[in-house]
This record gives structure tokens, C-alpha cells and sequence, in this order.
């Protein structure tokens, strides 16, 4: 593959995740030669969508394994409230419509879906849910993009984008400590976004950044990205947006995945490292509120929080994997925290204290709540008083980053000249900021990818062959 | 997190612990199995759950797959593997009489000493009971061919006691692992439990990968294994079928072997014959390609020895009815009845358990469905 040297590929596809992998078997069905370039290995291939688990999906009636009905209107408005309207509603409401036919393409290459996880029942209506989660996902891409003849490269990092005027004439890629010159009549970029280089997250956040977790895959690294932008692509969104989710302390600096979240919040309070609470922690139902946690912990001294529960709350949300700290009593808890004792001894008694009596309920809106608190806590609020005490340490988990070349509806990158670049197209986390420019949606990013990586792939295929 | 290298059965179960944390925080495979449902309504896993769990995995490898946190990721979840190594200690675990457990671990010895010792028994019958001239003539059917070599009497006084001391022996393991359970003997032969968990067991329905046929011997989703394990089974059980058959003939109709080619004995022994000679060959076949990540290497010797002795039993039962009228009955009579026999011996002590200990797991997981969860995680 690599070692073609005079080959001319139809169309290069930069990138190995959910949207490289859609836009390499749209272009080699549409007839074009395809080599499709990961930077990581074969077992860490697939970039963020290893860790993915569902698609956002627009159906008029049930579908597959999704129930009753997701209209494009309620997709649309749903997108339009966490976004604040940083978003673009052309695109946008393509992706939505596009997610529709994704199903059964989807299904015909090799991509099977199941009921929704247990603990997931909220989104029955709205997600479907890959058999095996994104891994498996991307497991069935590769499979079906090989048996298509879709050359793959692994282990091969782009170092370089050659330019001439608004044409990508070369593209330069390091293999094995070498590096060769790769040329395409177009190319597709769906390398991902940024969120695993730290050098590129602090000089976005500054210091902070120190205390980021990256929770997806160690290898997006943003080179193709930096490289574009270097290049005179238009830039979307801005470098500290993303989908950044509080999640333990304790992960793993990269690659911690879906096992890290911790969904304690709404059954207790957060506090950060001076033992004080900072946010509405019932403000609404969890699976709609964890997004905005994240960001919510960067703003902490030391991007530390720490979710506090009693023995009450056990139970009652997904087991996190790492065990909770315990204790027999607030005093204690502090210690095992390095917190000041009678800091969170006095703001447990301050939030006990305002709690109002209410019938808790954690299947809807309840009406336990705290009065004259601030911040309050508008839902779900009890107080903290039977022991065993828990404790969940929490840091800001990048997912994500938005930071992105902006698209026009066929993909085509643009340039910020304000012309379209010539053989140029992206799909998937690279692009996302053009509809996502902030908030998050659960099963958004594969559904840009797909819709995205589909397109691209039609497109720059149709280009290399006229 | 994890220690180095668990090999010791507390040791795997403290791994299981750690890994089925980090399954039950993930759900991904939940669609595969009936090990994720299992898993996810509890939030702790005590020893006899693992054991449990472990004995209801099929190894059919999609989880491994589709695991974001399989090797060399840090967290090291090497599910399928880690199950067939707790699921092998717990056979020894709960084996009865303690001592003979070692077979377990002893790889193809076990087999290859019960095979000779089972010849040898059969040798020293047939010369003690008529003589050894008689295993190296050629008798004709209506001479009554086997009998002639080796009389009935003394082939039941040897294989009756090994057979009911099999049963006896794979009856304790079981009601010991049940008992574990917390279960009620009664519970294991209800129809609630019972009659699903045979379904599943003999259509191998879990044995799917979640309906696209499971990764075996590689990540390609495929039935191979399902139904080379199907002409394995139900070879073993149209043999069994043979011999009960000919027991009623022989005892309740006074009609004795050898019996007619279009005989039912004869009939069903033919069909279960080819069928242990072809599944335990395609079944051996796909583990010599199997990814090493998904096996347990010290169980090798283990399913190579029962393979060989299902093979064996298969060929040689076929042998003996192509050469019955032959000076070579005698010999093949033998080498049948003693291969047969090691089978029996070995089968509490062997991979053979494993169709009986996941009878038991469906039968818990069938009963454990019908109870309420424990609170996890409400919607």
C-alpha cells in the first residue's frame, strides 16, 4: 500500500474511526481505489467510536430496536437547546434526516444493534444501541471495508499536508520511522479532533489543563486538524469547547472510556477541594445534566470535586468502577478525602438543614428540594444523615473537542478565503463543531460521522472519477 | 489493580471480582449472552456468583471483540479467558472424590491412562471370563460375534460400576456447586429451570454470538464451532440411544447382538458414530486455529484428551461393525469397550463436566430471571 510509490489513489481517507471507515466504504462502493490511512495500531484502532455505543436516530414510527417515534422537528430542538444555537441548522437537520437511512446501511455492513443497555431505558426513543458497543461497531467497518478492497495502513501518521492553492497536491505520512509522499485525486478528512494532545488542551485552557483526563483514545492528537488549520482551513468552534464530563479522579490518564462516569450527582452533593458546594446538582435528570459536569469541575481550584452520597442513595445509579471511599462518618470521609473536616461538616449541615421535606422520587421531577441555599438543590434533595458516607472524587474528562474545519451540505471543506478547497472533504469529529459549537447530545457524534463520512465518501469518490 | 499472573482459583475469583466491576460499569455486551444480564443485577460478586457466571459462559469470544478494555488496554479485561480459567478450577473445586480432581490439571494423561487401563480391563475380562483364542478368531453374526469374545455378563460386570460411579461422581460436583448457589436441590429439576435451560442447551442457543454466530476460532463471526458441537452432542447421545436401545432388546425382548445393519441399535449407533468421528475432528480443527487470546492454555491437554476419547469411542464403534465378521472383531471389540470405558472413568474428571455444570448455571440463570433484581441503577 504504502510502498506504491508512483500511485495515484483516488481517494485518500485520513482517519480510522466511524467516519474514516463510512466515507472508505461509500468511496470504494462508489468504484474509487481507497486507502484509508490509522495513525494507531490495529488492536487501538477506531479512534473515539471504540468507545461509542449508540446513534442518535430520526424515525417517524418504531424502528429496529428503537420505539414509537423520533421526528426531525424534536431531534432539531433537542440539538438546538444544548447547543444554546451555536450550531447550523442546514447541516444539522441533514445529519438528523440522514440518520434515518443509516440503519439499514448500517446493518448491511455488518453493524448490529440491540435493545438499549440496562441503564439506558431513557434513550429507547431516541438511540439505537450497536450490538457490542462502537468497538464491535468498528470491528464489522473494517471487516466490510476489507472484503470491499479498501486498503488500510496502520501505524501511519500524516506529518505533513502539501498544499497548491486550494488543492491538497500531497499527503506526507510517517510509517515505520519513514516517511513517503502519498497522492490522491481527493481526500477525506476524519482524523478526529484534538483532545489527547495536552500541549494543544493548555495552551486552550492554560494551566488546568494540567488536571484533564482524557477519556477517549490516546492517539487523537490533532495533527491532521492543526495541519488544516495551518493550511488556511475555516475554523469552527473554538478550542475549549468539547464534551468534557466529570468522571473519577481516579481513571486512567487516557482511554478510561464509558467505566469512568460517575452518575452519584443528583443523589447527593458536589464539593470541591475547600469542602463547599458550587452547583445545583438536581437541577435535571442526570442523563441530560452530566454534560455540563465537566466543565463545572474545570472551574474548581485544583479541577477537583467530590461527589458525596449516604447510604440511601446506594443502588440507585450504575455502579461506577472504582469503588467508592467510605466511612462511618463525615469527619472521617474528610480525612479519607484530604478535605477540611469542619468545612464539609458545616456545608453538610447547611444543605440538611435547608432540605425540605418531599416524597423523593428519582423517576421524575420530585419535589425534595432546599430552601434558602445557595446554590440550591431543585430536585432530589435529602439529607446526607445515614451512614455509611460515600465519596466519589471527580476531575474533568475531555470526550471530545469541537474545535473544527468548517463544511459546506456535501462535505466539502472550506477554506478562509471563503472558496471551497478543491479535493478536500470531512466527516466526523474534525467537522462536528459546525453543528455541535457546544453542549452535547447523547449519540450526536456518530450520527455527524456517519451522515458525514457517507457523504464525503460519495463525494470525493465522485470527484476522483469524473 | 491486577495481581501478577492469578492462577490459584481465589486468586482468579479476586480477578473475576475486579473485571466484572468493569463489565457491570460498561453494559456494552449486555445483547451477547446471559452472562451480562446476570451480571448486571447484582452490584457484588461473591466467590460462588463467579463460579456461577463463569460456568455459564459459553467462550464464545464477542465480548472479547468488542472489549474497548481487552489487552493491552490497562485494564486488562481478558473476560472470555479469565472465565474458562475459574469455570476449569471450579470443576476441580467441587469434584468428588477430592483426590481425583488432579485429572484436571493433568492434561492428556488423565485420557491416555484411562485408556490403557480401561484395554487392559477389557483384555483381562475377555481371557478371564472365556479366553484369549476367542479375541483372535474370526466368529460370524449368528454366532453371536461379540458375545462370543467377550460374554455379556463379564461386560456388564465391568462397565456397570464405572458407569454408575460416573453418575454418582458428576451428581455430587453438581449438587455441590448448586448448593454454593444458595439454590434448592428441588429448584435445579423444576420446570421453571429445567425446561429452559435444556432448550438452551440442546439448540446451543447462547452459542451465537448474540445471533451472528460467535468469534470462533477468530473474529469473524461464524456457526462452525455451534455445529460442530451439535455432531459431537448429539453423536455422543444417538450412541447412548444405541446401547439403551439394545439394553431394552436384550432384556426385555431376550433379542441379542449383534444385531441386523437396519436394526434400530445398529442404525443409531452408525448415525452417532460418524457424528463422533466428524464433530470431535472439526471441533479440534477450530481450536488448532483458535486466538490464543481466548484460551486457556492450561486446559489443553484437557479438551485434546476428551476429544480424542469421543473420537476414538466414534471410530473404533464404526470399525467394529465393518470388521464384526472378522478375525479383527476381537481386537476392535477391545480397543471399543476400552476406549468407552475411559471415557466414562474420565468424565467426571475431564472438560466432559462442562455440558452438566452449564445445564446447572442456565437452569440458575432460567430461575434467577424469574426473581426481582436487586436495585441497580433505575432508569
Amino acid at each position: 500500500m504504502l510502498t506504491e510509490p508512483g500511485r495515484t489513489w483516488d481517494v485518500l481517507v485520513l482517519g480510522g474511526g466511524n467516519a474514516a471507515l463510512c466515507a472508505a466504504i461509500a468511496a470504494r462502493e462508489a468504484g474509487a481505489s481507497v486507502l484509508m490511512l490509522e495513525c494507531a495500531p490495529p488492536v487501538y484502532r477506531g479512534g473515539n467510536s471504540r468507545h461509542t455505543r449508540n446513534m442518535r436516530t430520526m424515525h417517524d414510527g418504531p424502528l429496529e430496536v428503537l420505539t414509537d417515534a423520533y421526528p426531525e422537528e424534536e431531534y432539531w430542538q433537542d440539538l438546538l437547546k444544548v447547543t444554546g444555537g451555536l450550531t447550523d441548522e442546514r447541516l444539522a437537520r441533514m445529519t438528523i434526516r440522514g440518520t434515518a437511512s443509516h440503519v439499514p446501511w448500517m446493518k448491511r455492513h455488518g453493524v448490529r444493534f440491540q435493545a438499549p443497555l440496562g441503564g439506558t431505558l431513557h434513550l429507547s426513543r431516541t438511540n439505537a444501541f450497536f450490538l457490542g458497543g462502537g468497538k464491535a461497531l468498528v470491528n464489522a467497518y473494517y471487516r466490510a471495508a476489507a472484503a470491499l478492497g479498501v486498503s488500510i495502513a496502520y501505524d501511519t501518521e500524516v506529518v505533513d499536508l502539501a498544499f497548491e492553492g486550494p488543492r491538497l497536491a500531497a499527503v506526507t505520512v510517517e510509517h515505520g520511522g519513514e516517511r513517503r509522499a502519498l497522492r490522491a485525486r481527493a481526500v477525506v478528512v476524519a482524523a478526529g479532533g484534538f483532545e489527547s494532545n495536552l500541549e494543544w488542551l493548555r495552551e486552550a485552557w492554560g494551566p488546568p489543563a494540567e488536571n484533564f483526563i482524557v477519556r477517549g483514545t490516546p492517539y487523537n492528537r490533532g495533527r491532521v486538524l492543526k495541519l488544516l488549520l495551518a493550511a488556511g482551513a475555516r475554523p469552527v468552534s473554538d478550542a475549549t469547547q468539547g464534551h468534557c464530563v466529570a468522571i473519577d479522579a481516579r481513571s486512567p490518564r487516557y482511554d478510561g472510556g464509558i467505566v469512568t462516569r460517575v452518575d452519584a450527582v443528583s443523589l447527593g452533593i458536589v464539593v470541591n477541594r475547600d469542602a463547599q458546594r458550587f452547583y445545583d446538582e438536581g437541577e435535571d435528570f442526570w442523563p441530560k445534566r452530566y454534560a455540563i459536569w465537566g466543565r463545572l469541575v474545570a472551574a474548581q481550584p485544583g479541577q477537583i470535586g467530590y461527589a458525596l452520597i449516604d447510604a440511601k442513595a446506594m443502588g440507585r445509579f450504575m455502579p461506577p468502577v472504582f469503588p467508592p471511599e467510605r466511612a462511618p462518618s463525615l469527619r472521617e470521609l474528610a480525612g479519607k478525602l484530604g478535605l477540611d473536616p469542619d468545612a464539609l461538616e458545616a456545608t453538610v449541615a447547611r444543605f440538611n438543614a435547608a432540605v425540605r421535606p418531599g416524597t423523593f422520587d428519582h423517576t421524575v421531577q420530585d419535589d425534595c428540594r432546599t430552601e434558602g441555599l445557595e446554590p440550591p438543590k431543585t430536585h432530589w434533595a435529602r439529607a446526607l444523615d445515614t451512614p455509611p458516607y460515600y465519596a466519589y472524587p471527580l476531575r474533568p474528562g475531555i470526550t471530545f473537542t469541537y474545535l473544527g474545519v468548517a463544511v459546506d451540505e456535501k462535505a466539502r471543506m472550506q477554506l478562509d478565503n471563503g472558496k471551497p478547497a478543491a479535493n478536500v472533504w470531512a466527516a466526523g469529529e474534525i467537522m462536528a463543531g459546525n453543528i455541535l459549537g457546544k453542549g452535547y447530545l447523547a449519540g450526536i457524534g456518530l450520527a455527524i460521522g456517519t451522515t458525514f463520512g457517507r457523504i464525503a465518501g460519495e463525494e470525493a469518490a465522485a470527484h476522483a472519477l469524473a | 489493580m491486577r495481581s501478577p499472573e492469578p492462577t490459584t482459583l481465589p486468586e482468579l475469583v479476586a480477578e473475576a471480582q475486579r473485571v466484572l466491576a468493569i463489565c457491570n460499569a460498561c453494559r456494552y455486551c449486555e445483547g451477547y449472552c446471559p452472562v451480562f444480564p446476570a451480571l448486571q443485577r447484582r452490584l457484588e460478586f461473591p466467590a460462588a456468583d463467579v463460579h456461577y457466571l463463569a460456568n455459564l459462559c459459553h467462550n464464545c469470544g464477542s465480548c472479547l471483540y468488542a472489549c474497548q478494555y481487552a489487552p493491552p488496554h490497562e485494564f486488562h479485561v481478558d473476560f472470555p479467558r479469565l472465565l474458562a480459567q475459574v469455570r476449569a478450577r471450579t470443576w476441580a473445586d467441587y469434584a468428588w472424590p477430592g483426590f481425583l480432581a488432579r485429572a484436571f490439571a493433568s492434561g492428556g494423561l488423565a485420557a491416555s491412562l484411562a485408556t490403557a487401563a480401561g484395554l487392559v480391563l477389557v483384555l483381562l475380562a475377555a481371557i478371564l471370563a472365556s479366553d484369549a483364542s476367542a479375541l483372535t478368531k474370526a466368529w460370524t453374526d449368528s454366532q453371536g460375534a461379540f458375545y462370543a469374545a467377550l460374554p455379556h455378563g463379564a461386560m456388564v460386570a465391568v462397565f456397570a460400576p464405572v458407569f454408575a460411579f460416573a453418575l454418582l461422581a458428576l451428581g455430587i460436583g453438581v449438587a455441590r456447586f448448586w448448593t454454593r448457589l444458595g439454590e434448592r436441590g428441588a429448584d435445579l429439576v423444576s420446570a421453571p429451570a429445567a425446561a429452559p435451560a435444556l432448550g438452551d442447551a440442546l439448540s446451543l442457543r447462547h452459542l451465537d454470538g448474540g445471533g451472528e454466530g460467535c468469534t470462533w476460532p477468530d473474529d469473524r463471526p461464524s456457526f462452525a464451532r455451534r455445529t460442530f458441537h451439535h455432531l459431537t452432542f448429539y453423536g455422543f447421545v444417538l450412541c447412548f440411544a444405541a446401547t439403551a436401545t439394545a439394553t431394552i432388546y436384550h432384556y426385555a425382548l431376550g433379542r441379542h447382538a449383534p444385531y441386523p445393519f437396519w436394526s434400530p441399535p445398529v442404525l443409531l449407533g452408525t448415525a452417532g458414530g460418524l457424528g463422533l468421528v466428524a464433530g470431535p475432528l472439526g471441533l479440534a480443527w477450530l481450536k488448532r486455529r483458535r486466538d490464543p487470546q481466548l484460551a486457556d492454555p492450561a486446559q489443553r491437554g484437557m479438551e485434546a484428551g476428551l476429544l480424542a476419547l469421543l473420537f476414538l469411542s466414534g471410530a473404533t464403534g464404526l470399525g467394529l461393525l465393518a470388521l464384526r465378521e472378522s478375525a479383527a472383531m476381537g481386537a476392535m471389540l477391545v480397543a471399543h469397550l476400552g476406549v468407552v470405558l475411559a471415557l466414562f472413568a474420565t468424565m467426571p474428571y475431564g472438560k466432559f463436566v462442562h455440558g452438566f455444570y452449564r445445564l446447572a448455571a442456565l437452569a440458575r440463570y432460567h430461575l434467577e430471571r424469574r426473581r426481582p433484581a436487586a436495585s441497580v441503577a433505575p432508569d
